[in-house]
C-alpha cells in the first residue's frame, strides 16, 4: 500500500499537523518509503494468532474506589500558556 | 587523590561509605569535568546549586550513618524523567519550558537512595531517534574520537555543527555520552527499540533494559507504553546492576509495574556461570553482517564457554519481522500518546484562527521532522480501513515473536547472546537524510527484546579495526536480570575493561 498527495493532507489533518502544500511531496515520500518497509509483514501467516495485549502475563491491580489526588488546581495550570480565574484559555470554540 | 571522576560508582560508594572521600569533594569534581565539556552537548540543563545542597546532605548522612544505597553518589537524568521543578522536555520545542510539578518514580527511587542529580541529559526528541540528532537542543558528540582523526580537528568540529564526529547513539544519547565522557557516575535511560543498549554499545559503557515491568514508567514521558522501560548506563556491570537496584520496584501509580520484590542485582555480579546454557539465535546471522560483528559474537561465545556455560544454537524464526512490526506498533502508540501536546495544557503555543488552527499550528512547530513523520505513520496504521491491516496484524506478530522466545527458554536456554548493534558508531550527519528506514536498522538486534518485553544487556566486548567499541547483547527471561548481570560480568572480565577516551574535549 501507499499513499498519495491527498491521503498525506488527510493523514496530517487527523494528526493535527499543519503540513504546507510544499511540504507534501517530502513526506508523501518517507511515508511510502516506510510503508514499503513494513509490507514485509504481509508474508507473515497469522491465521489464528491472538494479537498481543499484555507483553508480560500480570493481573491488573484493584484499588479501593475512593479520591487520591486532587485541591491542586495551581499545580495543573501552573504550565499552561494561557490561564485566567483557574482555567484553561483556548480560541472561541461555541459560536 | 587522583582524579575522582575516574572511580566507578561502586568505588566512589565505598570510598564515601569508608569517609576517604566526602560527596561534596566528588560533586565538585563531576561539576567541573561537566562544565569543560560544553562542545560535547551531553547535558541540557545542568542542576549546580541543587546538586552541592544534596551532596552537603548526603556528607551529613554519611557521617550520622544514616546513608542510604547510593549515598552521595553524582548522576545525570534522562530529560524524559519528570524532575519537581527542573527542565524536563525530552528533548522537545513542544514542552518548551515545561517544568513539572511532580516527580518520576525512578528519580524518586534514586534520591530516596541518597544520588546527587547533576543536571538533565540530551536525547533525541520523544526518543524517537538512534545517533541523538532529533534533538531540539542539537546533536551529542560521542566522546571518542573519529578513525584517524586529530583531538585538534575534533576540537574544531565541536566548536561548529559537530559534522563527522561520532555520534554517541540514541536516544539515550547524552546519557551515554556523559557517562563515557566520566561527566556523572552513571545515568538514567530508557528504552523503547533500543535506547539503551545501543548507545551503550556506540560508547564502550553497559546499559540494561530490564524487563517490560521492572521500574515503574510513572513520571517518565511516554512514547510508545508497551515497549517503554527504564534503565540505567554505568561504566561496569557491577554498577549498572546497583542503579537498576534502587531504579526497579513496584509502584501503585503504575498499573503495568510489577509488584515483585527486586533481588539484589550486585549480589549476581561475580556469580559462577557454569552450567547456564545460552543460546545463540541462527537468524541474527544476517545478510551482509560484517565480519568483524561475526567474529566478535564467536568470541563472546567462546568466552562464556570457558567460563563454564553451556553454547547452543537455537531459532527464533519471526526475528526478521520485528523491526517493521515494531515501525507500526510504536508510532500507533506515539501517535495516542502525544495527542496531549495541544497547546493549550503545558509548553508551546502557537495561536490560531480557531481551536483546530491552534493545535495544528501548535504541533507543526513544536515537533520536530522525525517526529512529525512518526505521528503521521501512527495516525494512518489506527485510521479507519486500515487499522486490521496493519496495528492488528503487527499486534499478531508481536505474539509469534515473543512465542519464539518462549519456546526457546522452555527449552532450557537462559539467556540468549546476539550482537547489541550492526556496526561501531557513525557519524554525525552521516545516516538517514534520504531514508529514514536506513536509520531504523541500527536496532535490529535490539527491538525483538523489547517486542517481547524481556530484558537485555549491552556489554563492551572488545574494539572495531578502526579502534571504535562493539558489543554484545545478552537476553534474558522475564525478570531474570540477575543471569544477565552473572554474564555480563564474564564478558567484561574476559573482554578487559573498556579503556574510555581521555578528554580531548575539555
Amino acid at each position: 500500500m501507499s499513499v498519495d498527495h491527498t491521503a498525506v493532507r488527510r493523514i496530517a489533518h487527523l494528526a493535527r499537523i499543519a503540513v504546507s502544500e510544499a511540504e507534501v511531496p517530502h513526506l508523501q515520500g518517507e511515508i511510502n518509503a516506510i510503508l514499503a518497509f513494513v509490507a514485509e509483514l504481509d508474508a507473515v501467516d497469522v491465521e489464528g494468532v491472538e494479537p498481543m495485549t499484555s507483553v508480560i502475563p500480570m493481573k491488573l491491580p484493584m484499588r479501593e474506589d475512593i479520591v487520591t489526588d486532587g485541591e491542586i488546581e495551581p499545580l495543573i495550570l501552573a504550565n499552561a500558556p494561557l490561564s485566567e480565574d483557574g482555567f484553561f484559555l483556548v480560541p472561541k470554540v461555541v459560536e | 587523590m587522583t582524579d575522582l571522576t575516574a572511580l566507578t560508582l561502586a568505588e566512589a560508594r565505598d570510598a564515601l561509605k569508608s569517609r576517604t572521600l566526602s560527596s561534596v569533594e566528588l560533586t565538585e569534581a563531576h561539576l567541573s569535568a561537566i562544565e569543560r565539556a560544553p562542545g560535547l552537548n551531553a547535558f541540557v540543563a545542568v542542576t549546580a546549586d541543587h546538586a552541592m545542597e544534596r551532596a552537603r546532605a548526603s556528607d551529613a548522612r554519611l557521617a550520622s550513618g544514616e546513608a542510604g544505597p547510593l549515598e552521595g553518589l553524582p548522576i545525570g537524568v534522562k530529560d524524559l524523567y519528570a524532575t519537581r521543578g527542573v527542565h524536563t522536555q525530552a528533548c522537545s520545542h513542544i514542552l518548551d519550558g515545561f517544568k513539572p510539578p511532580y516527580e518520576s518514580t525512578v528519580t524518586a527511587n534514586l534520591w530516596r537512595d541518597g544520588a546527587v542529580m547533576l543536571g538533565k541529559l540530551n536525547m533525541d526528541e520523544f526518543a524517537m531517534g538512534s545517533s541523538n540528532e532529533t534533538s531540539y537542543y542539537g546533536p551529542v558528540a560521542s566522546p571518542w574520537l573519529p578513525p584517524n582523526w586529530s583531538a585538534e580537528r575534533a576540537r574544531a568540529a565541536l566548536g561548529g555543527d559537530k559534522r563527522g564526529l561520532l555520534t554517541p547513539g540514541g536516544s539515550s544519547g547524552g546519557s551515554a555520552s556523559a557517562v563515557a565522557a566520566k561527566l556523572c557516575l552513571a545515568a538514567t535511560a530508557s528504552d523503547t527499540g533500543g535506547s539503551i543498549r545501543q548507545p551503550a554499545a556506540f560508547t564502550g559503557t553497559v546499559g540494561i533494559k530490564p524487563t517490560y515491568g521492572r521500574c515503574s514508567r510513572y513520571g517518565m514521558v511516554a512514547f510508545a507504553s508497551s515497549l517503554d522501560q527504564a534503565g540505567p548506563i554505568a561504566r561496569t556491570v557491577r554498577d549498572a546492576a546497583i542503579m537498576l537496584r534502587t531504579m526497579a520496584g513496584a509502584d501503585p501509580k503504575d498499573s503495568t509495574c510489577a509488584d515483585s520484590p527486586v533481588p539484589d542485582y550486585e549480589a549476581a555480579v561475580g556469580r559462577s556461570a557454569r552450567g547456564l546454557t545460552i543460546g545463540v539465535p541462527r537468524e541474527y546471522r544476517m545478510d551482509g553482517m560484517s565480519g568483524e560483528i561475526e567474529a566478535l559474537w564467536t568470541r563472546g561465545a567462546e568466552w562464556l564457554r570457558a567460563a563454564g556455560a553451556r553454547i547452543v544454537d537455537v531459532s527464533l524464526p519471526h526475528t526478521r519481522y520485528a523491526l517493521p512490526a515494531y515501525y507500526i506498533v510504536a508510532p500507533a502508540e506515539a501517535s495516542s500518546n502525544l495527542a496531549r501536546y495541544d497547546g493549550v495544557r503545558y509548553g508551546l503555543r502557537e495561536p490560531g484562527a480557531d481551536i483546530t488552527d491552534l493545535y495544528e499550528n501548535t504541533r507543526a512547530k513544536g515537533f520536530g521532522a522525525e517526529v512529525r513523520r512518526r505521528l503521521m505513520i501512527g495516525t494512518y496504521v489506527l485510521s479507519a480501513g486500515y487499522y486490521d491491516a496493519y496495528y492488528v496484524r503487527a499486534q499478531k506478530i508481536r505474539t509469534l515473536i515473543k512465542r519464539d522466545f518462549e519456546a526457546v527458554f522452555a527449552a532450557g536456554v537462559d539467556a540468549i547472546l546476539t550482537p547489541a548493534t550492526p556496526s561501531a558508531a557513525f557519524g554525525i550527519g552521516e545516516k538517514g537524510s534520504a531514508d529514514p528506514v536506513e536509520m531504523y536498522l541500527n536496532d535490529v538486534f535490539t527491538v525483538t527484546v523489547n517486542m517481547a518485553g524481556l530484558p537485555g544487556l549491552a556489554a563492551p566486548a572488545g574494539l572495531s579495526a578502526e579502534g571504535l567499541p562493539l558489543a554484545l547483547q545478552l537476553i534474558g527471561r522475564p525478570f531474570d536480570e540477575e543471569t544477565l548481570f552473572t554474564l555480563g560480568e564474564a564478558i567484561e572480565q574476559s573482554a578487559g575493561r573498556m579503556r574510555l577516551p581521555d578528554p580531548w574535549w575539555a
